[in-house]
């Protein structure tokens, strides 16, 4: 008798299409926030100031824009990989509504002013059990499928999942634990320089479980799928999953250099910083020598292009972390737009670039239809490519001025540029008060 | 600073399971094959369009390695 079985499609096409629906959206709050910044008269009331769409730009990228496109990735491979349809249907329709929801009521409190102040963690506390929740209902469907598995190997993309959940999971409980004082705010449980441990010990392994490990996950599914060859180690495709595993939770120190943080947390966070170095760049090559003998095809193909330039800077971010992790580099850049630039290269470079090249190889299979249109896709690649370069290059320039403008002061020990916005081109006014004071 | 240690126990706990997870999935012989998985992966064995019409024939399969 021969088992009969289909995949869940449904939810891969669901997650796929609010994935690009919030990254619309979620990149269109990140251009007005960053023309706010030059053109201040685009803050129009409370709601839309900067301080309230900077927390919305981030949650919708991070959580709508890459947290659904994880998903969809997830839910496509996972059944592949184990050769099982989802552990349940249900759970998958929960997941998913619930995680819209939580989304929608991201996007109303953010501009209202409801937050907890703590980056990536903004949300207040009645969205923080429902995120508990989801992330729950998504663990089980996950785990349940890998139960009922038809193939005895877990590959090595499902251990990235694994440890995204577990991880994300922990973290988001531990930080967010607070004091409720009403439906719309709370305060942290933690106090002083002890909450800012603990919120960065979270910030930064968000950023690793939720915008790298994942990503790692999709990596080694979607890139040898569309190379249409296995990847260049499967050996070292492991080593960099537990290496990586066993020392990013240490690495969040980094973010708190120079703080009240005792000496020796500083320096721990540095070395490991520094470690992470070795597998992650193995990993970029691990990605980059799969298609080794395929270059012809990679010019070719807009799906392969966008993995490249993805795992390029993939390899990118990961050696200028280690170098901000470094005191002496971190004393430049830090508070500076140096901080931004690397965010985007990791954000837009790494995490966008797997997203698109992943949606294009996606869709077409999903819908059994083609490309509308390849020349679009590679004016899409192209676009992309040369907005990156655009976004980061000026912005290294940027945060090293800052820095020497910042480490300046006048005869009387004054600083010689207070207000750092006020010599921004597009603030006249606040150039002209600036000269004006000194 | 006590805070440290909470997250210290924290990290070391999901560690561990991490550590356990390792070990056990050596000796089970999970990556005892450290090859085919990489090729196999490759090759979706598609179920059924439906469960009324019967699973597409091995040629058949090789030769549209792409599923619906
Ligand atoms: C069109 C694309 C994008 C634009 C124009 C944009 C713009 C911005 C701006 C203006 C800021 C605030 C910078 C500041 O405070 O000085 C920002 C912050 C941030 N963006 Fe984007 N962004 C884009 C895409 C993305 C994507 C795709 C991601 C991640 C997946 C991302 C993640 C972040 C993060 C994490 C921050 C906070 C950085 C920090 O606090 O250090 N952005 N973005
Ligand atoms: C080994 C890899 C990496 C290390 C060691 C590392 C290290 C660092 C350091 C030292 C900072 C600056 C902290 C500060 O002075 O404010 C930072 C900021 C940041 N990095 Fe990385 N980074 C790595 C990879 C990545 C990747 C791949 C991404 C994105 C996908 C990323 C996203 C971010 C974000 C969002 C911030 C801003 C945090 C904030 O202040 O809001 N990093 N990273």
């Amino acid at each position: 008798m021969i088992e009969r079985f289909q995949y869940d499609n449904r939810i891969v096409k669901n997650f796929l299409f609010v994935t690009i629906m919030w990254g619309v959206v979620g990149m269109l709050v990140g251009l007005t926030a960053a023309i706010q910044l030059v053109v201040p008269s685009w803050n129009f009331a409370d709601w839309g100031s900067f301080g309230r769409l900077r927390p919305l730009h981030t949650n919708a990228v991070i959580f709508a824009f890459v947290g659904n496109a994880i998903f969809a990735g997830a839910y496509y491979s996972l059944q592949r990989l184990l050769k099982a349809r989802m552990y349940s249907d249900m759970l998958g329709k929960i997941h998913f509504w619930g995680w819209q929801l939580i989304i929608v009521s991201a996007v109303i409190t953010l501009p209202l002013g409801m937050t907890t102040g703590k980056e990536y963690a903004e949300l207040e506390w009645p969205i923080d059990i429902a995120i508990t929740l989801i992330w729950v209902v998504f663990g089980i469907n996950m785990m349940g499928t890998i139960i009922k598995r038809r193939e005895r190997h877990l590959y090595v993309a499902i251990w990235f999942y694994i440890a995204t959940w577990v991880t994300v999971a922990m973290l988001h409980i531990v930080n967010s634990i607070e004091l409720p004082i009403s439906m719309t705010k709370s305060y942290s449980w933690y106090a002083g320089v002890q909450d800012a441990l603990v919120q960065w010990w979270y910030g930064h392994n968000a950023v690793a479980f939720f915008l790298t490990t994942p990503f790692l996950g999709l990596m080694y599914y979607f890139l040898p799928k569309a190379a249409n060859r296995p990847v260049y180690s499967y050996k070292l495709s492991i080593i960099h999953f537990w290496s990586l595993i066993f020392l990013y939770i240490w690495a969040g120190p980094h973010h708190l250099l120079y703080s009240a943080l005792p000496e020796w947390a500083q320096s721990l966070g540095t070395v490991f910083s520094i470690m992470l170095i070795a597998p992650s760049w193995g990993g970029m090559l691990n990605g980059l020598l799969t298609l080794r003998g395929a270059w012809d095809r990679v010019r070719e193909d807009p799906v392969l292009k966008f993995f490249v330039v993805a795992v390029t800077c993939y390899g990118m971010a990961t050696l200028e972390g280690p170098l901000l992790s470094l005191k002496s580099i971190n004393a430049i850049a830090h508070f500076t737009d140096w901080i931004i630039a690397h965010v985007h290269i990791g954000g837009i470079g790494w995490n966008g670039f797997m997203i698109f090249g992943m949606v294009y190889w996606l869709v077409p299979r999903m819908y059994g239809t083609k490309l509308h249109s390849v020349k679009l896709a590679n004016a899409h690649f192209w676009l992309g490519t040369l907005g990156i370069i655009l976004y980061a290059v000026p912005l290294y320039f940027a945060g090293f001025f800052q820095s020497l403008m910042w480490k300046q002061f006048t005869p009387d020990g004054f600083l010689m540029y207070p207000n750092f916005l006020g010599h921004t081109a597009g603030d006249q006014d606040g150039l002209r008060t600036a000269r004006y004071r000194r | 600073m006590s805070v440290i240690f909470l997250l210290i126990a924290a990290s070391t706990l999901v560690a561990a399971v991490f550590l356990a997870a390792f070990i056990r999935a050596v000796r089970s012989g999970q990556y005892d094959d450290d090859r085919s998985p990489a090729v196999r992966m490759l090759h979706d064995h598609p179920p059924a369009p439906n469960s009324l019409t019967p699973n597409p024939s091995p040629k058949e399969r090789g030769a549209n390695p792409s599923d619906q």
